[in-house]
């Protein structure tokens, strides 16, 4: 008898539509409204779930098989350099306070994505979104771990690494990138879709993942590098998620554009404020400088931002007005937030310095029309006085912007010598902004920033002491205690990297592994 | 406008004035002295000095600059809100009609920051 052999292995495409499409169906207990309750609240109209088009047509078991294989080769990097010692061939101990920033200020994002993306694939009531949102709420989780395992080796050697998911939730300047996820998560999932999806991931991921990982290239960071290849295909198929997803609500229906415009233009100014961050870590943190943040600026997002602006103009989308200020401020943020650190150094989980003379140098050759106007004297002077034993910690605590939560250091655009000031009124109560683009923000939906968790104004209710604190005693030191209830190690975490103990073991430990004495 | 949302969507403010302690928010900036590199905060009793603000609370700030030991609050200027405002040195925070959160510049004509960069 003839046995017919029957196919075992389905086409791409057989397997796609089976295991994608064919994973969908219509709810009989309970209407689909009920089932998706968030699909419709923020006013995006979807007429036909189908026209969503999977770039990628990634199946699950096709995905898992990628991936164990990029977490083999991972993890074999990883374990070589721990057993090598790899932390010993860093340029110098102050690239360290680069990637504690890293590991405080966005790993822990990389696990709220995952929730997020989690979230926005339970609420899309289309199947091909909804499979795309599930395996990048995977990536996410996956990028948030491998990024904790491969940092975590500096943990046994270095102060700064040790708390970071407890400091996230506390600390001043870790609210930033906090409060900016959590407003993108508290929205609906189109919303979450353009805030992170598109304007986070497609706009300015170039100018958040690519300069630390270069910077990591750059100074001798082979952990840090190799994480950062392991999520890059990922991260290519996040950009054309973010971007399929706006194309999909501007086709859908023309009552979507003002929508999308409006989310553009607030999440666009939402990351650029967060990029601050960045700018300072290029152009101050890393020992062995890649570019300034301004090249950054000018390449990947003047020129290839540029570019995809004028690929949406045909959906009616314009460049968001805000962004325009930016080609100003590119010249200054990355000084403003330094000084900013340098000067709240004391409140801080990794450590400051001043730049050396080739450092400044190279500061005034990168900014020819700002550094040496507006900066080189105070640094200079900031650095002298240290040398005099008078080295400057601000003692009082700065006022913050109601929607980015950074201090108030930006400067007006017509004039870097002044605050910008931006002042807003909700029932009765005054609002302060850093910047028009945030105000617009504020003044959009003030019910939701009224109830931003401020963390001068939290400190000053007597919010952030550790449990037990009695404030009324004789002699009590509130700094000391906001310090104590951030789980910073005093005078190891803070302070100057000149006199650290991370400067004393770097040196003392390369001296080991270079010298005979 | 609204925040779009499932239910009402209606909470109180995070930072109104009965949660601290007695106590109202004033920020104050020092024009020209980027030094201090934003304004600061601090939480006073409505009953304090604006003399008490000049002489005890704003010199425990900014005396670190070299220029702080030159200004002259005779001859200083303010903003509230950005716009030209008096104070009287010899009344509280509240009898000048100071508000929770309000925000106030000081001016020091002829004081430029460090070398005159606005530091």
């Amino acid at each position: 008898m003839d046995m017919h052999a029957t196919k075992k292995k389905l086409g791409i495409k057989e397997k796609y539509a089976h295991m994608t499409r064919g994973l969908d169906w219509e709810t009989s207990y309970q209407p689909m409204e009920k089932v998706f309750p968030q699909a419709t609240f923020e006013g995006i109209k979807i007429h036909d779930w189908d026209k969503w088009e999977d770039p990628f047509r990634l199946t699950m078991d096709s995905y898992w098989k990628y991936q164990a294989e990029k977490e083999r080769k991972l993890y074999a990097v990883l374990d070589a350099f721990a057993q090598n010692n790899g932390h010993l061939g860093l340029t110098d101990a102050r690239y360290l306070n680069a990637i504690k920033l890293f590991l405080t200020g966005i790993s822990p994002l990389e696990y709220v994505a995952h929730r997020g993306f989690a979230a926005a694939g339970r609420n899309f009531p289309g199947v091909g979104p909804r499979v795309a949102c599930l395996m990048q709420s995977v990536d996410e989780m996956r990028h948030a771990q491998t990024q904790i395992h491969a940092l975590s080796n500096y943990n046994k050697h270095y102060d700064g690494f040790h708390d970071f998911k407890h400091m996230l939730e506390r600390v001043w300047y870790l609210s930033v990138p906090k409060s900016f996820f959590d407003d993108a998560f508290s929205a609906g999932p189109f919303e979450w879709m353009i805030a992170i999806g598109f304007s986070f991931e497609y706009v300015l991921t170039n100018l958040l993942f690519v300069p630390f990982m270069s910077g990591a290239a750059y100074n001798g960071d082979m952990a840090t590098v190799t994480f950062g290849f392991s999520a890059q295909s990922d991260e290519a198929r996040h950009m054309t998620l973010g971007l399929e997803c706006i194309k999909f609500m501007l086709e859908q229906d023309p009552d979507n554009l003002p929508i999308v415009q409006k989310w553009i233009d607030k999440w666009a100014w939402r990351g650029v404020r967060v990029l601050t961050l960045v700018a300072m870590m290029m152009d101050y943190m890393l020992p062995k400088r890649v570019m300034s943040w301004k090249e950054a600026w000018e390449i990947y997002f003047e020129q290839n931002g540029g570019a995809l602006f004028a690929d949406l103009a045909r959906y009616g989308i314009t460049m968001p007005e805000c962004l325009k200020q930016c080609s100003i401020d590119k010249e200054h943020i990355g000084h403003q937030a330094w000084a900013t650190f340098y000067q709240y150094g004391g409140a801080a989980a990794f450590h400051t310095w001043m730049p050396s003379d080739d450092e400044m140098d190279w500061l005034s050759s990168k900014y020819p029309n700002t550094f040496d106007k507006y900066y080189r004297a105070r640094f200079t002077h900031w650095r002298n006085e240290a040398e005099k034993g008078n080295r400057f910690y601000t003692n009082t605590l700065p006022m913050l912007c109601q929607v980015c939560q950074i201090p108030m250091l930006f400067t007006e655009p017509d004039d870097p010598t002044t605050i910008c000031y931006r002042e807003s009124e909700y029932d009765g109560e005054k609002y302060h902004t850093c910047s028009d683009g945030c105000k617009h923000i504020f003044d959009d939906e003030p019910q939701k920033y009224i109830q931003a968790w401020l963390p001068v104004h939290q400190i000053y209710q007597g919010n952030c002491f550790p449990e037990g604190t009695d404030p009324t005693v004789e002699g009590f030191d509130p700094l000391a205690k906001v310090l104590e209830y951030y789980h910073f190690d005093m005078g190891n975490d803070n302070l100057d990297f000149e006199g650290s103990r991370d400067q004393a073991n770097f040196a003392a430990w390369r001296g080991m592994a270079t010298k005979n004495t | 406008m609204a925040v779009q949302a499932l239910k009402d969507y209606d909470f109180p403010p995070a930072d109104s004035q009965d949660k601290f302690h007695g106590g109202q928010l004033l920020y104050v900036g020092w024009d020209d002295h980027l030094m201090f590199c934003a304004p600061f905060a601090y939480c006073l009793p409505p009953g304090t000095l604006f003399s008490d603000v000049c002489e005890r609370i704003l010199p425990n700030s900014f005396a670190y600059h070299p220029d702080w030991a030159k200004v002259d609050f005779k001859t200083a200027t303010w903003l509230k809100s950005g716009k030209p405002w008096r104070p009287e040195m010899n009344k509280t925070l509240a009898e000048q009609g100071l508000r929770h959160k309000d925000v106030l510049r000081l001016k020091t004509p002829g004081l430029m920051g460090i070398a005159g960069s606005g530091s």
